[in-house]
């Protein structure tokens, strides 16, 4: 079967499914493999489940089943400024929800989208384990505490600017 | 095999330890409401409709998927389990619209009839309700995912029966649906079309994409000539549709139906199907002259071919270039006969009654067009929507007076009665070769070493001092595992015949749903279906599609000779590889 033709996926996660091909119940390994593909592109788009597919030898509707029961993975590419608040138990009873609805109304997207920029991406969380901080939000790598809902235009507009 | 004591409800019975709590009930006479269970598919356990109480246990158990031990005591119907399984079965139809009255499946639904049976007299849960549009984009199977209730049987029949895998269940929890991948169209995935999902659903999730407005709009318009043809596997099954046991043949009734509903001309496919044969057996030889793509795989099953084209792409040079008989006969029919009538071919709609819901996709194929768009076959209806037509206009089918096909496309032999089974289209096709081979007459044309394969046959056949390799699949996992060992030359063949339905075209996805007593898929249906076949068969005068007058005139006034070139322009076709392979 030639498939290389069609195949666009970065040569390190080829190479990593060649070796899962390698192993015994070789299709054990596809959550591992998506989370390469994630951790790569941000998400899993619909071609690159396709030649995950092909090169695992696993059927597409098996790829996707998978990608759309599990939370972690993306279907859809994730913004510059992935913004995730923390939704915990502490976090929720100091108010996240609500900060929540702030970045929602000021975003103009819901839960799981993206601005049509790109720019921003906005998801939830549990437990982050900071819970002295409460509520927490966490942009990219950096964690912001203490975050009230009229804090987040300021936020916003800071991380704006930087773009400009 | 060891065998074990149980008790259900206080009865005492010795049973093979294998067996499951639902199998051993079967065996005193009770059948335990059930929903997702099917017992030619994986165990799913999914509704828990089966559930019974085991004494020593603290949960109610599926007894779908429970297996018996030694001492175990059973209670299928105590008030508590009665109540359970209604709340169960309540908790569905929760979820599920109330469009019973206006459902395609009023009537010969598993869920309606279930919560009949269960007492379910008031629908006591109002909650949220899953809301999905109606996917029609294939021209064989719609999918409507608002009555889903999740049983998978389809997404097992896909992936365990037919090897596709093109359903699967996406997302969780509320927001589960039945799809293809990427909740895809079906249209742009690798759905043969086999509609063996409609098939063994309970509800109406999956349905054919509906024909009948265009026929009786047709009907209707008197520049119009309608003319139907009626595949062999309609004849052995219509009857179901009336409160006839399986396997009542219906030729003469269907042909009185046919003219009754205004149809202009009522033909036989099995005038195709003698006529595929005369080609696929002179094509036959000719490969088995030259040794070239040799082993030749028969193609009048549509899902089997798009099967191929998607799985199978690298042989397609294999694959018979025959048109099927429904598309050879429809095709002859606005050439020949309209040539041979004087009738503008134009104004010929040709109606296919199939048993299979692909035809539909196959009259639609680029290949099939007569001319500006418009295709040989303009509609297709499978024995459903016929059923269904004869029912609406008011015809009083079983009691009918047999009437003949129209002359002179509608006189078939008995070879072309058995394509609608297992194994029928290899034995009317041996009946032929055999005698062009050896040049003289068979002394036994009953080839039953291709006869009810269960799923796959293979045989060595002696003609004329050679040995034909032949093996004969339903069923696409079959169709896969021949092709593999052809493949890698584990074995090798002069030439197979594969069908996409387990047990052929008279269990293909547009057959009656079964009846009271059968269950879907049920092998005695298709059995009794396939030896009405056989009946027929055996009663003609004429069994070897060579031997067909109408055949013979038509070469002599027409086609010239088999494989000829007017013959190839007309009644042959090609085959489109559908990359990547096995993907969309």
């Amino acid at each position: 079967m030639d498939t290389t033709k069609t195949i666009s996926l970065d040569k390190d996660i080829c190479r990593f499914i060649d070796e899962c091909m390698e192993k015994n119940h070789s299709e054990s390994y596809l959550i591992a493999v998506l989370h390469k593909v994630q951790g790569r592109y941000g998400y899993l788009s619909e071609q690159h489940m396709d030649e995950v597919a092909q090169l695992m030898q696993i059927p597409t509707s098996t790829v996707s089943g998978v990608a759309t029961f599990y939370h972690f993975f993306r279907l859809r590419p994730r913004g510059k400024y992935s913004i995730c608040v923390c939704l915990g138990t502490a976090c929720f009873v100091k108010g996240a929800d609500k900060v929540l609805e702030a970045f929602k109304k000021e975003l103009g997207i819901e839960m799981g989208e993206t601005t049509s920029d790109r720019l921003f991406s906005l998801e939830n969380s549990r437990c982050l384990g900071v819970c002295a901080m409460a509520p927490v939000v966490t942009i990219n790598d950096k964690v912001y505490s203490n975050v009230s809902p009229k804090q987040v235009p300021e936020l916003l507009n800071k991380l704006t600017l930087e773009e400009e | 095999m060891k065998n074990i004591h149980i008790q259900i409800n206080g009865t005492d019975l010795e049973v093979p330890e294998t067996m499951t709590i639902l199998e051993a009930a079967e065996t005193i006479g009770i059948k335990i409401p059930r929903l997702c269970y099917h017992p030619d598919l994986s165990i799913e356990g999914a509704c828990r409709v089966c559930i019974v109480e085991v004494e020593g246990m603290k949960n109610y158990v599926p007894s779908c998927a429970t297996s018996v031990w030694e001492g175990m005591k059973v209670r299928t119907n105590s008030p508590e389990i009665r109540q359970a399984r209604r709340d169960l079965v309540e908790l569905i139809l929760d979820n599920h619209p109330k469009e019973c009255q206006t459902c395609e499946r009023d009537g010969n639904c598993e869920l309606q009839n279930l919560a009949y049976t269960l007492g379910v007299r008031h629908r006591l849960f109002e909650g949220k309700r899953k809301q999905y549009p109606l996917e029609a984009s294939s021209p064989s199977v719609i999918r409507d995912a608002e009555k889903c209730i999740l049983c998978r049987r389809c997404v097992r029949v896909c992936s365990e029966i037919q090897g596709i895998h093109n359903l699967t269940q996406l997302n969780r929890g509320f927001d589960t649906v039945v799809a293809p991948a990427h909740e895809g169209p079906m249209n742009d995935s690798v759905c043969i079309a086999c509609g063996q999902c409609i098939n063994v659903c309970p509800v109406a999730a999956f349905l054919e994409q509906p024909s009948t407005e265009q026929v009786w709009n047709a009907l209707a318009d008197p520049d119009t000539m309608v003319i139907a043809q009626i595949a062999p596997s309609i004849r052995a099954a219509i009857g179901e549709g009336f409160g006839l046991p399986p396997g009542t043949p219906m030729t003469g009734q269907t042909v009185t139906a046919l003219r009754r509903l205004g149809f202009d001309a009522v033909f036989d496919t099995n005038f195709g199907a003698d006529l595929t044969i005369m080609e696929e057996a002179y094509e036959f030889a000719k490969r088995l002259e030259s040794g070239v793509n040799l082993p030749l795989l028969t193609s009048c099953s549509p899902g089997w071919i798009k099967f191929m084209e998607h799985f199978y792409p690298e042989m397609i040079d294999n694959a018979s270039s025959c048109k099927s008989p429904m598309s050879m006969l429809s095709t002859l029919l606005k050439t020949y006969y309209a040539e041979k009538e004087s009738i503008d071919p134009d104004k010929i709609f040709v109606v296919g009654v199939m048993p299979c819901v692909a035809k539909k996709f196959e009259a639609e194929r680029p290949e099939h067009l007569f001319r500006n768009g418009i295709p040989y076959t303009d509609a297709v209806i499978t024995t459903r929507e016929l059923i269904w037509m004869i029912k609406a206009y008011g015809i009083d089918f079983t009691s009918l007076p047999q009437e003949d096909f129209d002359q002179p496309l509608g006189f078939s032999t008995g070879a072309a009665d058995i394509f609608g089974t297992t194994g029928g289209v290899m034995e009317a096709a041996l009946r032929t070769a055999a005698e062009q081979l050896t040049g003289k007459p068979l002394e036994d044309l009953n080839f039953t070493q291709v006869r009810e394969a269960e799923g796959l046959k293979e045989a060595s056949i002696q003609i004329a001092g050679k040995t034909l390799n032949v093996a004969v699949a339903n069923g696409l996992n079959n169709a896969k595992t021949i092709l593999e060992k052809v493949k890698t030359g584990e074995k090798q063949f002069h030439i197979i015949e594969l069908m996409a339905c387990p047990g052929g075209c008279i269990a293909g996805g547009g057959q009656p749903y079964p009846p009271r007593g059968y269950y879907v898929l049920d092998k005695e249906v298709a059995r009794m279906r396939a030896s009405a076949l056989y009946s027929i068969d055996e009663k003609k005068a004429v069994r070897k599609s060579h031997d067909n007058p109408f055949i013979k005139k038509l070469y002599e006034e027409f086609l010239g000779r088999p494989g000829s070139t007017k013959a190839h322009s007309l009644l042959h076709t090609t085959y489109t590889p559908r990359e990547p392979r096995g993907i969309k």
